[in-house]
C-alpha cells in the first residue's frame, strides 16, 4: 500500500511539472510584455501599422493580419486534403492499404520544419514567382507549406475519429438504402464531427505557432498584404527574427507580440470549441468518437 | 532491489562522466560570439588557429553583433564579433580591435542591365521613392527590396552609410542571413539587396557605386564608398587566451586567411 502511495505521489509531481511549466511560461511572457502594451496603449499596439522598434514605434497590425491570413490559408489546404484523405482511408479503402498509407502520412510530422521551409524556398517560391507573379515569398507560399505541415495532424486525428464511429451507424444507414458516400457525409462525418473539430484545432495550433518554415517563405515585410501573392510577416516570425538583437523596449515589445499571439490562439481555440459544442446533430456519437479518439 | 541500485549507480556514473567531459571542454575553449557576417570568417580563422596551435580551442557562434556585445558584457563570451562601428555609448564599454574591413556590396540579379548606382539612387530605391528599375536606367520592372532584419550589424552599417535618417520601405522583404539574401537575389531578376562583399559570388552582381567597382582592391585603396569594419571586442582584464587568438588574427598568417576569403586587411 505504501508503495502505491509513493507512486501516486511521484506521478502527481510529474503531472504538476507540466502544468507549472505552462504557468511559468505564461506568467513570464505577461510580466515582460504587459508593461510595454500599457506604455504604448493597447489600441496603438494592435491597430497601428508602424513597426520601427528602434524609434520606439510599436504597431503589430500587419503581423496580426499576416498570422491570420497564413493560418486561414493553411487550414483551407490542410483541412480539404487532410479530411479528404481521412474519409478515403476510413470509408473507401481496404484496411491493408490503410495500414501502409496512414503511417506514411504520419511520417510527414517527423520532418523538421526547416526542411519544409527549404523546399518552399527552393521549389515553391520560384514557381509562384514565375507563374503567378509577385516576389514568390507570399501568403500563398506560406499557406501551402503550412498546409502540408498540418496534414498529418488533421489526417491522423480525423481517421481516429471516423474509425471510432460505431459500425452499427454505417450498417443501419446502408440497410436503409443509402450509398456509401451518402452514409459518409450524412451519418459518419456528422457523428465524428467533434473529433474532426479537435483535429482542426490541433492543426490550427501548429499553423499559428510554426516559425522556422514561415520565416523562410513568407518574406517578412512590414506592409499589410493586399493579395495572397504579397509577402507578410507573422507574429511568430517577428519574434524569432528580431529576438536575437533586441534590447530594452524592443525586447519587451517582442514579448508583447507573444502575449497577442497567446491571446489569438486562445480565442481561436474557444471559438472552435464553442462551434463544436453547438452542433446539434450526432452529439452523443460525436462525444463517443472524441472519447475514443483520445 | 539490487537491480534498481545497479541501474541508479550506472546512471550516476554516466552523469558524472558527462559533466566532467563537458566541463573539461568548456574550460579550454575560447568563446567568440556575435555578428553573423563575421562568423564564417571567424570560423576559418579558428580552424587555422587550432591547426597552428594544437591544444587551443576556439568556439565560434553567431547570433548578431548586438548579441556578441551583450555576451561579452555578460561574460559568456571572451570575444564579441561586431560588423559595424561601435556606437558612442558602446565605445566606453569595450576594447575594440579591427580585424578586417569589409565592403558592403549592393547586389542585383546577374541579368540586370543596371550596373552602376549612386548612393543617392540606392537610398531612394530603398525608401520606396523609386519603385521601377526604369528610373535608374534598367528595364521596366518593379524593384523588389531585400533587406536584413532590424538591427543586424549589416543592416545598421547599411542604414548609416546609405540611408542616413531615411527609413527603409515597409514593402522590403526581410531575411535573417546573408545566405538567405543571396538565395533570393540570385533567383529574382527584380531584386536588389545588400550584403558583405566577402560573401558575394558569381551568382550575383555587385553594382558599381558612384562608378567604383565593388572589389577588395578598391576597398583597400579607399575608393569604394561603402566600407565597414569587422571588429573583435573584449572587456575587462586581458584574457591570455583571447589575446593569443587576437594576435594570431592580426598576424600576417591570420590576415592572409581573411584576404583569401575576400576581406580587406585591417592595416
Amino acid at each position: 500500500m505504501r508503495k502505491e502511495k509513493v507512486i501516486a505521489g511521484v506521478l502527481a509531481a510529474l503531472a504538476l511539472t507540466a502544468i507549472s511549466a505552462l504557468a511559468v511560461i505564461a506568467s513570464f511572457i505577461f510580466k515582460e510584455g504587459l508593461p510595454i502594451i500599457a506604455k504604448v496603449g493597447l489600441a496603438e499596439f494592435i491597430f497601428s501599422g508602424n513597426w520601427h522598434p528602434l524609434d520606439g514605434e510599436f504597431g503589430i497590425l500587419p503581423m496580426i493580419v499576416g498570422s491570420l491570413a497564413v493560418t486561414a490559408g493553411a487550414m483551407v489546404i490542410g483541412v480539404v486534403f487532410g479530411l479528404g484523405c481521412a474519409v478515403l482511408l476510413t470509408q473507401f479503402c481496404p484496411p491493408r492499404i490503410v495500414s501502409v498509407i496512414k503511417p506514411s502520412i504520419e511520417l510527414l510530422a517527423g520532418i523538421p520544419s526547416v526542411v519544409y521551409g527549404f523546399m518552399g524556398v527552393a521549389i515553391l517560391v520560384p514557381l509562384i514567382r514565375e507563374h503567378l507573379g509577385g516576389p514568390g515569398l507570399s501568403v500563398l507560399a506560406s499557406s501551402v507549406v503550412l498546409g502540408v505541415m498540418v496534414l498529418p495532424t488533421v489526417t491522423s486525428i480525423s481517421v481516429d475519429a471516423l474509425q471510432a464511429v460505431p459500425r452499427a451507424y454505417f450498417e443501419g444507414s446502408v440497410a436503409l438504402g443509402a450509398t456509401v458516400w451518402q452514409t459518409t457525409h450524412m451519418v459518419t462525418l456528422r457523428a465524428a464531427r467533434s473529433g474532426i473539430v479537435a483535429a482542426v484545432i490541433l492543426g490550427m495550433g501548429r499553423a499559428v505557432g510554426e516559425t522556422m518554415a514561415v520565416i523562410m517563405v513568407a518574406g517578412n515585410t512590414l506592409d499589410l498584404p493586399h493579395s495572397i501573392l504579397d509577402p507578410v510577416r507573422t507574429l511568430t516570425s517577428n519574434i524569432a527574427l528580431e529576438m536575437g538583437y533586441a534590447a530594452g523596449d524592443h525586447r519587451k515589445a517582442l514579448f508583447a507580440t507573444a502575449v497577442v499571439l497567446l491571446a489569438i490562439i486562445m480565442v481561436l481555440n474557444s471559438i472552435a470549441l464553442a462551434v463544436s459544442r453547438r452542433l446539434p446533430a450526432g452529439r452523443q456519437a460525436g462525444r463517443a468518437a472524441k472519447a475514443a479518439a483520445r | 532491489m539490487t537491480k534498481w541500485l545497479l541501474v541508479s549507480a550506472a546512471i550516476a556514473v554516466l552523469l558524472m562522466a558527462l559533466s566532467f567531459g563537458l566541463g573539461g571542454r568548456e574550460e579550454a575553449a575560447l568563446a567568440v560570439v556575435g555578428s553573423n557576417s563575421v562568423q564564417p570568417f571567424a570560423e576559418m580563422l579558428a580552424e587555422a588557429y587550432q591547426q597552428a596551435h594544437p591544444g587551443r580551442f576556439v568556439d565560434v557562434q553567431g547570433g548578431g553583433s548586438t548579441v556578441g556585445l551583450q555576451a561579452t558584457i555578460d561574460g559568456i563570451a571572451e570575444i564579441g564579433m561586431c560588423s559595424r562601428e561601435l556606437k558612442k555609448e558602446e565605445e566606453a564599454l569595450f576594447r575594440q580591435v579591427m580585424i578586417a574591413r569589409d565592403g558592403l556590396a549592393i547586389v542585383v540579379h546577374p541579368s540586370n542591365p543596371v550596373s552602376d548606382l549612386a548612393v543617392e539612387e540606392v537610398r531612394r530605391m530603398f525608401t520606396g521613392d523609386v519603385a521601377n528599375w526604369r528610373a535608374v536606367g534598367g528595364e521596366d520592372r518593379p524593384i523588389r527590396l531585400v533587406v536584413r532584419e532590424e538591427s543586424s550589424g549589416t543592416r545598421e552599417a547599411f542604414m548609416k552609410m546609405v540611408m542616413g535618417k531615411a527609413r527603409v520601405s515597409r514593402k522590403a522583404i526581410s531575411q535573417d542571413s546573408n545566405g538567405a539574401i543571396k538565395e533570393l537575389v540570385k533567383q529574382d531578376a527584380c531584386a536588389i539587396g545588400f550584403m558583405s562583399l566577402g560573401l558575394v559570388t558569381s551568382e550575383l552582381k555587385a553594382v558599381r557605386i558612384e562608378g567604383v567597382p565593388a572589389t577588395a582592391a578598391n576597398v583597400l585603396a579607399g575608393r569604394y564608398p561603402l566600407v565597414r569594419p569587422f571588429l573583435f571586442v573584449t572587456r575587462g582584464p586581458a584574457d591570455e587566451r583571447a589575446e593569443h587568438f587576437i594576435d594570431f588574427v592580426l598576424s600576417p598568417e591570420g590576415q592572409a586567411v581573411l584576404e583569401r576569403e575576400g576581406l580587406v586587411r585591417a592595416r
